[in-house]
């Protein structure tokens, strides 16, 4: 097993060169860029076998994967932000029509003001789009999260999005293990799905789905969605055994027993672990839940963790002005609305457009948490750092 | 290289584009797409942008296609075609997959001069092998007839109304094939159903060429253009006679005409017979018959008949 220092972006790149893609087709956008660029160095040196499509725009590289895909290619493409936005109405099409891409988005803010740093709005608007969503917070979690998410995408025919934060992920070097490449073949063997496009077939897709058919056949998409929560889990354990990892839907810090939590995604739920062992050194029962897969949504062994806890903060890296929350506190209240005994829920935002958040403002949601856990009561939504 | 069309003989029977779709009886897009694929045969996929043809061909669960067809959005025909062309060249070096496929990517004119103009000079620019088609019907029919630029000047169109202070479309069609020939292709050219021997032999060159083709045929419609049902080919036609549609190829930057007319009918008898011009002023008829003229003159069509 190979060893090398890696950034988050050149571990993913790792990944679709193992994963032997058929088909790239990307546009620039930071901090995405240094994935693409790797992968073209892969290409002219002749490591990797691959068509790069150099597309003019994010809309036509969603919609050449699209294309590509329906031919049984394996496909990749990786975005950010503004590039996420412009693929919107092709996203939605990726899904409905069940292409197995995958796609890396390095999270980062939308404009205006513009941002490169890293927030999850860009992957919270799109959390409708009918795309497997799932989170990697190291660079070793994005090699084995994009090897897996190949597995899934084919496996349930839908495409899969991996999100990692940008720059904290995407451009922090790490020490990262390559996988043993015979087993990453023998686990995603490359060998094309069916050529949907074929004249032997010869298949009408993407037809005029009228209002006798178009629901019956939204449902497909939806139900497959469904119905991946089970097979996503079996494709991680076996991951897990044959490269001795040890993923899962949701990672549960601290708690078995705790009293409150935090709850995240990404790479800030690092600090929160580091707040939460130095409040456990003080005999708080404090946990820490981050959610990795964010779609298909894992509410009910949320529900199972979260059994006995009193109160959650909801840590949301996103907004949803004039909405009653914001969209992973929503998600987590209605996920957990049919438990018999709900925790009190406490809504922060933390971290836009790349603010640092201290661990004394983690310190600050942790004894928020608390309070709102003891009261019984939570205040409004919480901004942490902004100032007056 | 495949032989060229010349007799009625030479035309294959079997007809890939089905009867009984839903676009408007006379409509000439059908005609011009019925020739095609009797030009590429069955070793095709067709990608078709949102418009008439797209909507009135596809209602589920019908399908005029017996070739693979797809759709996926309106201004993206190109950029799927690209992934398409590009999937079945790595699949192939690969050895993962042994068919070839000739790849056709269909728009109307908005989907092609508007919202799709990026996705196509992208994917001609990195030369893809396949073939754009752009049928012009010379204004978003699908959606009721709103003016594109490539709507003639003059024309009346829900978006471009004539009325006291316009008289219809104040803007000149986009010359499409010079587009496309700028971006260094092998083979552009016109083309119209009315002319099937002509529209099928080029079909068949820009599909022999090797790279980025494309075909822009105008495809007069009867019921945005305002015009009886029969009478769409006669239009296409006088189109094509009055200079102004040019048929003409362009390979490898050189034009050559393909259709000559030595003698040119006057655009008045072009314009009159289409509800579209009915409001046209003599001045206007003057001003589009001295552009027709400068066309012509670029092409060496003959004089107009007087
Ligand atoms: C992004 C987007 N904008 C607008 C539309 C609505 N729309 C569908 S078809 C169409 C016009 C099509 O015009 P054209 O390409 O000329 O084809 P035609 O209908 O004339 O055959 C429009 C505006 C759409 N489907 N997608
Ligand atoms: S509106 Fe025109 S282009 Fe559309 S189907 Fe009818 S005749 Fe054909």
């Amino acid at each position: 097993m190979k060893r090398l220092g890696l950034s988050g972006n050149y571990a993913v790149a790792y990944a679709v060169k193992m994963a032997d893609v058929d088909v790239i087709a990307a546009y620039p956008i930071t901090p995405q860029t240094t994935i693409v660029e790797k992968l073209s160095d892969f290409v002219a040196n002749g490591e990797l076998d691959a068509e790069y499509v150099n597309v003019e725009s994010e809309h036509s590289a969603m919609s050449a994967c699209v294309g590509a895909s329906l031919t049984g290619a394996r496909v990749f493409t990786a975005t950010s932000s503004q590039g996420l936005a412009y693929m919107h109405e092709v996203l939605f099409m990726a899904s409905a029509l069940r292409t197995p891409i995958v796609m890396t988005n390095v999270n980062r803010a939308l404009s205006a003001p513009l941002n490169i740093w890293n927030d999850h709005s860009d992957a919270m608007a799109e959390r409708d789009s009918g795309w497997i969503q799932l989170w990697a917070s190291s660079a070793q979690e994005a090699l084995d999260t994009t090897i897996e998410a190949f597995k899934i995408a084919e496996d349930v025919l839908l495409p899969v999005m991996v999100n990692i934060d940008g720059f904290i992920v995407s451009h922090t070097y790490e020490p990262v293990t390559l996988p043993d490449e015979g087993e990453v073949k023998r686990y995603i063997p490359s060998k094309p799905l069916t050529n949907r496009l074929s004249p032997r077939l010869a298949y009408s897709v993407g037809v005029v789905g009228p209002p006798e058919y178009y629901y019956e056949m939204k449902y497909q998409a939806v139900d497959a969605m469904e119905r991946s929560r089970q097979r996503i889990k079996e494709i991680e354990a076996d991951f897990n055994r044959r490269f001795g990892k040890d993923y899962k839907d949701i990672n549960a810090y601290y708690m078995e027993d705790a009293e409150y939590a935090l709850l995240a995604m990404g790479s800030m739920t690092g600090t929160a672990r580091v707040v939460a062992e130095s409040l456990r050194r003080r005999g708080e029962r404090a946990g820490v839940v981050s959610i990795r897969w964010f779609r298909p949504f894992p509410f009910e062994r949320l529900a199972e963790i979260l059994e006995g806890v009193r109160g959650i903060g909801v840590m949301d890296r996103a907004v949803t002005p004039g909405g009653p929350s914001n969209p992973l506190f929503v998600d987590v209240a209605s996920g957990l609305y049919g438990m018999a005994e709900r925790p009190v829920l406490q809504s922060f935002v933390a971290g836009l457009g790349g603010r640092d958040v201290s661990t004394d403002e983690f310190g600050m949601m942790f004894s928020k948490t608390k309070e709102a856990a003891r009261s019984g009561r939570a205040g409004p939504c919480i901004y942490v750092g902004l100032r007056e | 290289m495949s032989t060229a069309f010349r007799t009625i003989k030479d035309i294959p029977k079997e007809e890939y584009f089905a009867p009984g779709n839903r676009l408007c009886a006379g409509c000439t897009a059908a005609t011009a797409i019925r020739q095609i694929l009797k030009a590429s045969g069955r070793n095709v996929v067709v990608v078709t942008a949102t418009g008439c043809v797209e909507v009135a061909t596809s209602y589920f669960p019908q399908s005029a296609w017996r070739v693979p067809w797809v759709h996926i959005a309106f201004e993206n025909a190109a950029a799927v075609a690209s992934g398409i062309e590009s999937a079945m060249k790595a699949l192939n070096r690969k050895k993962k997959s042994d068919e070839r496929i000739h790849v056709i990517a269909l728009g109307g004119d908005g989907g092609t001069f508007d919202i799709g103009l990026q996705a196509l000079s992208g994917a001609l620019e990195r030369g893809h092998d396949l073939l754009y088609i752009c049928y012009d019907n010379e204004a978003y029919m699908n959606t009721g007839i709103q003016r594109s630029s490539a709507t003639p000047y003059c024309a009346a169109a829900t978006t471009c109304p004539p009325g006291r202070l316009s008289s219809g479309q104040s803007t000149q069609k986009k010359d499409l094939v010079a587009i496309a020939v700028a971006h260094g292709i092998p083979y552009a050219a016109t083309a119209c159903p009315s002319y099937p021997f002509d529209l099928m032999n080029k079909v068949r060159r820009a599909l022999d060429v090797e790279g980025p083709a494309v075909l822009h045929a105008l495809t007069p419609c009867p019921t945005g253009w305002r015009f009886d049902t029969d009478k769409g080919i006669d239009l296409g036609k006088l189109a094509v006679m009055t200079g102004l549609w040019p048929l003409y190829e362009v390979v490898d930057g050189v034009t050559k005409l393909t259709v000559q007319v030595p003698r040119r009918e006057p655009v008045k008898r072009y314009l009159e017979v289409q509800g579209r011009f009915k409001h046209v002023k003599d001045e206007d008829v003057k001003r589009i018959q001295e552009r027709t003229d400068l066309l012509a003159a670029k092409f060496g069509l003959g004089p107009v008949r007087q």
